[in-house]
């Protein structure tokens, strides 16, 4: 109820914005429901147009590109929404006890985070990518190390802020360990800000992928993903074929929705607080 | 921007139509013969002048201009004319023609070689070539610290003999009718003896290297002395590194370069219907191989090399992976361009019939059979991979495409694992690809094959002068890596290249991508 | 004053340290990185022996770690090495790349940055009208294609379909500085566009969260004006959250445009690293690590101390 009452209060541009996260993430869920071919089959000559029954046509191998499009959907969603969860788990622990603990666990966590963010992201991630080999499970650890690091400076800088409020002094004065203090009074303060890093966030790896596939390194073929597509598409443009523009219009959709809801959160709980 | 998604629909609409009409002429003739472009040019003598500006794919800021170090095609095109030259050119039909040599001429039993230098062919410092700058620039091959990619090639000369300043003797381990091949390399230019520092591209080639930035850009006017008549017509040369195939295609078709290597096949044909720009399309020698450790099981099983053999379907992958430009590989490395060739072998087709057959004589049906791949073997080995498993399906036969990293795969991949993918330049003689990659002893024999009448015939072969002897063990020789060799060869692609139309040539060889990698000494503009 | 010497000082310190394990760290991975220069530089003709002669002639016999201390002392006497795949030296390498890197971040930065500032600003002072959402749907599209895109089809209009535009960036020394401006307007303006829309969604953020702020709210109920609110009080405060995004985006254009180079054939920094990682060229690497570890560890301090600077309340304390 609480839920249905908060959705009507939405704005516009929110409800479009969820409308087309729900469009994205259906298409991924079903994928093998609606997508009309298997993933890497071959089903008929190179860059066909739209129509023939194949929707939008076909792409570089003669695959159909719907059914690459929602298993993509599928793919990129599903590894990009792993390797956020993964980044803010040990993201926001690592700020969360660097904040609350000080001292050495600060000193210590704090260096390690600048050494790493020293170094330019894309380019540390091409070399671990070409030391371990370009392999799914390789991709997401080392992308979601990298994006901790940027979760952790948030996580930490939000929970120095709240841990020097007064409910936390008096929470640690009435006794209470470190643990019931970041669960029970930072954790639930820090969340919106939280949560809104997290939509911004799995857009910049779902981009950070794409562009990772894009060099060649990123999810492997024969696996659908929107950023090999658009790479392996990209010389259509210039014959002027419109097959490119499909998943990178994609990824433009997914993004744009994910913003829009983000944005609308962040007012919401601004005019909470404020209230 | 909607409004620029629309016009671009529209607008691709109208254009694919048209493509599909004739990607199905292409599909219908497959490897176009050198058609339009060169017989127009045969009507008009070369002119001079210009500046001829080349996108290449095959540079890297790592690149070195020290010949015994060349491997991206950029630096290797620098000894064909361009800033250096070899004593030996391959013409566009295959055969040895004189370049930095004048003439050459074998003693009875093929062991000794006796090379006339050119006389008056000067280096860009104005010091004139000798039997001493050709001495050191093939001896310092031989120099073991130096690890010289063609050591092995020019390690059988046992002596270097000067006889005058413009006779060089080459004394050899054994008897070699093919040597003056050896000599056309692109790693064997000659260059001032006693050099130390390669970097500034000293030569004797068409061409003075202006400026040049490894991996960007290289700069180079006209050498006015050159030696050669009725080459080098331009009067700059001008090379960009562009990795990027789109990068190349753009800089095309927007007149930013004149000529690109290796455009999209995927986009070729589309390509090559712009009024402005032609399709440099040459039946030549790229093989994509499939090796297999014969040493290693179950491999070493030749009934499932057979059966594997005859689980791919090479038109499939003709039309697929090479998108009609090239032809049907015959499990043998002898390219139909090259002399001896054995044509006349019938053409292995897919027969899921007798792959199953061969499978069940070798004992291992239900086995599933590990293809290690990476698109650094070649562009494309991966879709290559998949199509095969398709194909092998249907004969029953199951096989696992690994992708390997691109980094690293000839280190760790190609010649390690049991069956991987792989690509080789068809050499020119039939003996310098066997020898390379197909005798016992051969470190590049990736298929670990040991055949001792074959390694018999290769020496023989080798020092026999009678053509027709020879013909028939070389087609003896390949018919036998066909049927028990260790490797798969699907496909032979073409030399495929893209130039404005403005660049004119007359039959492009074949051997080597850009006019056997002398486009810059070769071609000209017509107007 | 005194204490913001002291700061800088003891950031610097730790920037030192820091970049001193980064090379370490480099240094480990690409000793880890299978295959060594030798076999990549030899590639698919190596041999047992030409590998062996090719180790020697490039020193990697040696153990690892006389390698690192004789490259850390060579580095501290000022000498970056020669690369070890074609020997030229690496400081002449990487010169030239370094200030082509630059020039496209500050070409970019130049149209990007004040922009960026003018229209977040407007977008805030004029929050919820059209121009605010107008700003906030096409910054929002902007950030939303990958850049490879937006490249291409910039190619794509501007250089094949308009030809007005040269697709190819490929910019060299015979170059006039009017030529290499018009070469590099499409990798600007796609680098631009990126940043730009990332610049001007902070700046909006900052401003509004500035004047939505109590002491705001205070001064509107005190009665002072409209213009004074923001001249004297929104922009001085959004100042220092402002200096903080364009900086970090600085150093972005610096460090993460290597897809952009590909795209345009742009011979910057980041192609060079990428050739010399697949080479195992490690003088090259580390040098460039080093520049671009540097790059941002200085970009970092020049934020914070401008944003001590810059803000009122920390400057008083001062």
């Amino acid at each position: 109820m609480q839920f249905l009452r908060t959705l009507r209060q939405t704005t516009i541009s929110a409800r479009i914005g969820m409308a087309m996260v729900l469009i994205t993430l259906l298409a991924a869920i079903l994928a093998p429901v609606i997508a009309p071919y298997e993933e890497a089959e071959v089903v008929a000559d190179v860059w066909l147009p739209p129509g023939d029954g194949h929707l939008l046509g076909t792409d570089q191998l003669g695959r159909d590109l719907f059914t690459r499009m929602v298993y993509g959907a599928r793919n990129t969603i599903a590894i990009a929404l792993l390797i956020t969860c993964l980044a803010f788990l040990v993201g926001v622990v690592g700020g969360l006890l660097a904040a609350t603990m000080r001292g050495w666990v600060d000193m210590l966590l704090s260096r390690i985070v600048d050494v790493v963010m020293a170094f330019p992201a894309l380019i540390l991630s091409l070399m671990v990518l070409s030391i371990m080999g370009a392999s799914i499970p390789v991709l997401i650890i080392v992308i979601s190390l990298l994006d901790a690091t940027k979760v952790y400076r948030l996580a930490r800088a939000l929970a120095m802020d709240i841990e020097v409020m007064e409910f936390v002094e008096a929470a640690r004065l009435s006794g209470e360990g470190t643990w019931w203090i970041i669960t029970k009074e930072i954790l639930p303060n820090a969340l919106p800000a939280l949560i809104a890093e997290f939509g911004l966030r799995f857009c910049f790896i779902f981009l950070f992928i794409s562009a990772l596939s894009f060099l060649g390194l990123g999810i492997q073929p024969p696996a659908a993903d929107w950023g090999s597509m658009v790479r392996d598409n990209a010389g259509a443009i210039s014959f002027d074929m419109m097959t490119p523009l499909w998943p990178a219009g994609a990824i433009a959709f997914l993004t744009i929705g994910i913003n829009l809801v983000v944005d609308w959160f962040l007012h919401r709980s601004a005019q909470i607080r404020a209230r | 921007m909607l409004r620029l998604l629309e016009e671009m629909l529209q607008r691709g609409e109208i254009s694919r139509r048209k493509f599909l009409a004739l990607s199905a002429a292409i599909g219908a003739s497959i490897a176009l013969p050198m058609g339009g472009p060169s017989s127009a040019a045969f009507a008009a003598a070369p002119k001079k002048g210009g500046r001829l500006r080349l996108g290449l794919q095959g540079g890297s800021t790592s690149d070195s201009m020290d010949p015994a170090k060349f491997n991206d095609v950029y630096v290797q095109m620098t000894s064909m004319g361009f800033l250096r030259n070899p004593l030996v050119e391959i013409d566009a039909k295959g055969n040895a023609i004189p370049d930095l040599a004048e003439s050459w001429e074998a003693q009875p039993g093929a062991k000794v070689w006796v090379f006339n230098l050119r006389k008056g062919a000067e280096f860009h410092n104005g010091k004139s070539v000798d039997a001493d700058d050709v001495i050191f620039s093939i001896q310092r091959h031989q120099n073991p610290e130096l690890a010289s990619q063609i050591k092995t090639l020019v390690q059988p000369i046992k002596v270097f003999k000067k006889d005058g300043p413009h006779r060089v003797i080459f004394e050899l381990e054994g008897p070699n009718a093919d040597f003056p091949y050896l000599l056309a390399d692109t790693r064997a230019p000659i260059v001032p003896a006693g050099t130390t520092d390669f970097e500034d591209g000293m030569g004797t080639g068409g061409y003075q290297l202006v400026e040049y930035e490894p991996g960007v850009r290289a700069f180079a006017k006209r050498f006015p002395n050159y030696y050669k008549a009725g080459r080098a017509h331009f009067d700059e040369v001008e090379v960009t590194i562009m990795g990027d195939v789109n990068a190349r295609t753009t800089a095309l078709k927007t007149g930013q370069v004149d000529v690109i290597n290796r455009p999209d096949r995927k986009t070729a044909h589309l390509l090559d219907r712009m009024k402005e720009i032609q399709l440099v399309n040459v039946k030549g020698g790229l093989l994509y191989t499939f090796p297999m450790l014969c040493d290693t099981p179950p491999f070493d099983n030749n009934d499932l090399r057979l059966a594997l053999k005859y689980s791919v379907d090479r038109e499939d992958m003709l039309k697929t992976i090479l998108r009609g430009y090239g032809v049907m590989g015959n499990d043998h490395p002898i390219a139909p361009i090259v002399k001896y060739s054995a044509v006349d072998l019938p053409q292995r087709a897919y027969d899921p019939d007798k792959a199953r057959f061969h499978l069940k004589k070798a004992g291992l049906e239900g086995e599933t059979f590990r293809l290690h791949t990476s698109d650094a073997a070649f562009a494309g080995a991966v879709d290559a991979a998949l199509l095969w498993q398709r194909h092998a399906k249907k004969a029953g036969i199951q096989v696992e495409v690994v992708r390997e990293p691109v980094d690293g795969y000839w280190d760790n991949v190609w010649n390690k694992k049991p069956w991987s993918a792989c690509f080789w330049f068809a050499r020119v003689t039939c003996d310098w690809m066997f020898t390379m990659a197909y005798a016992a002893e051969a470190s590049a024999n990736d298929m670990h094959w040991k055949h001792p009448y074959f390694n018999e015939l290769l020496v023989a072969a080798r020092g026999e002068l009678d053509d027709q002897k020879r013909a028939k063990m070389y087609g003896e020789m390949q018919s036998l890596v066909r049927d028990e060799g260790g490797v798969v060869i699907p496909m032979i692609a073409n030399m495929v290249d893209a130039a404005s139309t403005k660049v004119k040539f007359e039959n492009p060889a074949g051997n080597q991508e850009l006019d056997g990698m002398r486009a810059i000494e070769r071609w000209w503009f017509d107007a | 004053m005194d204490s913001l010497k002291k700061m800088v000082v003891k950031r610097l310190a730790a920037g030192a340290v820091t970049v001193l394990v980064v090379s370490i760290l480099i240094f480990v991975g690409v000793e880890a990185l299978p295959g060594d220069p030798a076999t990549a530089i030899l590639g698919q003709q190596a041999t047992p022996e030409n590998l062996a002669a090719l180790r020697k002639e490039l020193k990697l016999d040696m153990p690892p770690h006389v390698r690192y201390f004789s490259w850390v002392s060579d580095v501290a006497r000022g000498d970056l090495g020669r690369s070890l795949t074609n020997q030229r030296p690496v400081a002449e390498m990487i010169g030239w790349r370094f200030s082509n890197t630059l020039f496209l971040a500050l070409a970019a930065a130049t149209v990007a940055v004040p922009l960026a500032i003018l229209l977040g600003m407007l977008a805030a002072l004029y929050r919820e009208s059209w121009l605010d959402k107008l700003l906030s749907i096409s910054s929002l599209s902007a950030i939303s294609f990958p850049e490879f895109f937006v490249g291409y089809i910039l190619i794509a209009i501007f250089a094949v379909k308009l030809g007005i535009l040269p697709g190819v960036a490929s910019i060299h020394s015979g170059m006039g500085f009017g030529q290499k401006l018009l070469a590099i307007v499409l990798p600007t303006i796609t680098l631009m566009l990126v940043v730009l829309a990332h610049m001007m969604r902070m700046t909006r953020a900052a401003i509004i969260g500035i004047l939505t702020s109590p002491y705001i709210e205070m001064a509107k109920l005190k009665g002072v004006g409209r213009r004074r609110i923001i001249y004297h009080h929104a922009i001085p405060n959004a100042l220092a959250p402002i200096i903080n995004v364009v900086i970090m985006d600085l150093a972005w254009l610096v460090v993460g445009v290597v897809v952009v180079e590909v795209v345009f054939v742009y011979p910057g920094l980041g192609q060079l690293l990428v050739d010399a990682v697949s080479k195992r060229d490690l003088p090259v690497v580390q040098a460039s690590g080093l520049i671009f570890a540097c790059t941002y560890i200085l970009l970092n301090l020049t934020a914070d101390v401008l944003s001590i600077l810059t803000n009122p309340k920390l400057r008083t304390a001062n």
